[in-house]
């Protein structure tokens, strides 16, 4: 299914594997992030109520 | 209904709670056609071979690079000139996103450089200042991280942003007027002489818009994290002074 990229094969491959990676990696960073923040302020909240 | 009505963060959470699915949704739709236009049913190019195929990477990438910085100086002003804590909370959750895109356009660029030119680096004054307006966002970030107090931070990377913004926009409008070095000129221009030939123009233009789109909708997440980060250290800190 790959096209065939002759002598510079490697060089396309690798570019698309790095960009690919680089992006997925800053998505799922985001995402952890998201998830990691929205927890700690739902607990905050809970916290505050239960103290009013 | 003004611009300024989304200075509210708890508007501006409203209305990017509804775009962010769709934003993300059409970057998705975007990049995956563009990508997969430009990889499998683009020719090779005669003098590149099947290299010409990273300029779908490689350009968006290093237009992002500058457009992000161009919105962080709008946001940044916005922040030193009226004070909105969400322009430049959104000119933080740009940071990384337009240095991923920075770092994307370095690495293409290089791995395209070594078959093309012969060499992974060269200090073309074109791509030397693309590299310093790498370092420009992992100083940008990493000064956010330095100070504790959010405005004084707020100030001090809104400062920087506009000094390095000198910096993107040089490499932004290099390509049209710094004919030294290795770089070739812009494959995208108004002028349709300029342009590259329309059977790459037309997936680059999706994967132009595909990058855009997830620059949007990254940012948009981003800064709801911010925001909600904010309302974090506000609810810790009143919890230590009960």
């Amino acid at each position: 299914m790959i096209p065939d990229l002759g002598k510079y094969a490697a060089a396309v491959i690798g570019s698309y594997a790095a960009s690919i990676l680089l992006i997925a990696a800053l998505i799922l960073w985001s995402v952890w992030q998201s998830g990691r923040v929205k927890r700690a302020l739902r607990e905050a909240e809970a916290r505050m109520e239960k103290a009013e | 209904m003004s611009i300024w009505d989304y200075a509210n963060p708890k508007r501006f959470m409203q209305t990017s709670g509804v775009l962010l699915p769709w934003v993300a949704g059409l970057a998705a739709v975007a990049l995956g056609t563009g990508l997969i236009w430009g990889f499998f049913f683009t020719p090779d190019a005669e003098r590149f071979g099947s290299t010409v195929k990273i300029i779908y990477l490689h350009v968006p990438a290093a237009t992002m690079a500058t457009s992000a910085w161009m919105m962080m100086l709008v946001a940044s002003l916005i922040w030193l000139i009226r004070r909105h804590h969400v322009s430049v909370l959104t000119a933080k959750a740009a940071a990384p996103v337009g240095l991923t895109f920075t770092v994307i356009g370095l690495v293409t660029g290089a791995i395209w450089g070594q078959p093309m030119w012969g060499t992974w680096w060269e200090w073309d004054p074109r791509l030397t200042v693309f590299l310093i307006l790498t370092l420009f966002y992992l100083g940008y970030i990493a000064l956010w991280r330095a100070i504790d107090d959010p405005d004084t931070a707020a100030d001090l990377t809104s400062v920087l942003c506009i000094v390095g913004s000198v910096f993107a926009f040089l490499s932004r409008y290099a390509v049209l007027f710094w004919n030294q070095g290795l770089h070739q000129g812009a494959s995208l221009s108004l002028d349709k002489k300029e342009n590259v030939s329309d059977v790459y123009w037309q997936p680059l233009v999706i994967c132009m818009a595909g990058f855009g789109l997830l620059f949007l909708a990254l940012v948009l997440a981003r800064t709801r994290t911010e925001i909600r980060g904010r309302r974090l250290s506000a609810l810790i800190a009143r919890e230590r002074s009960a």
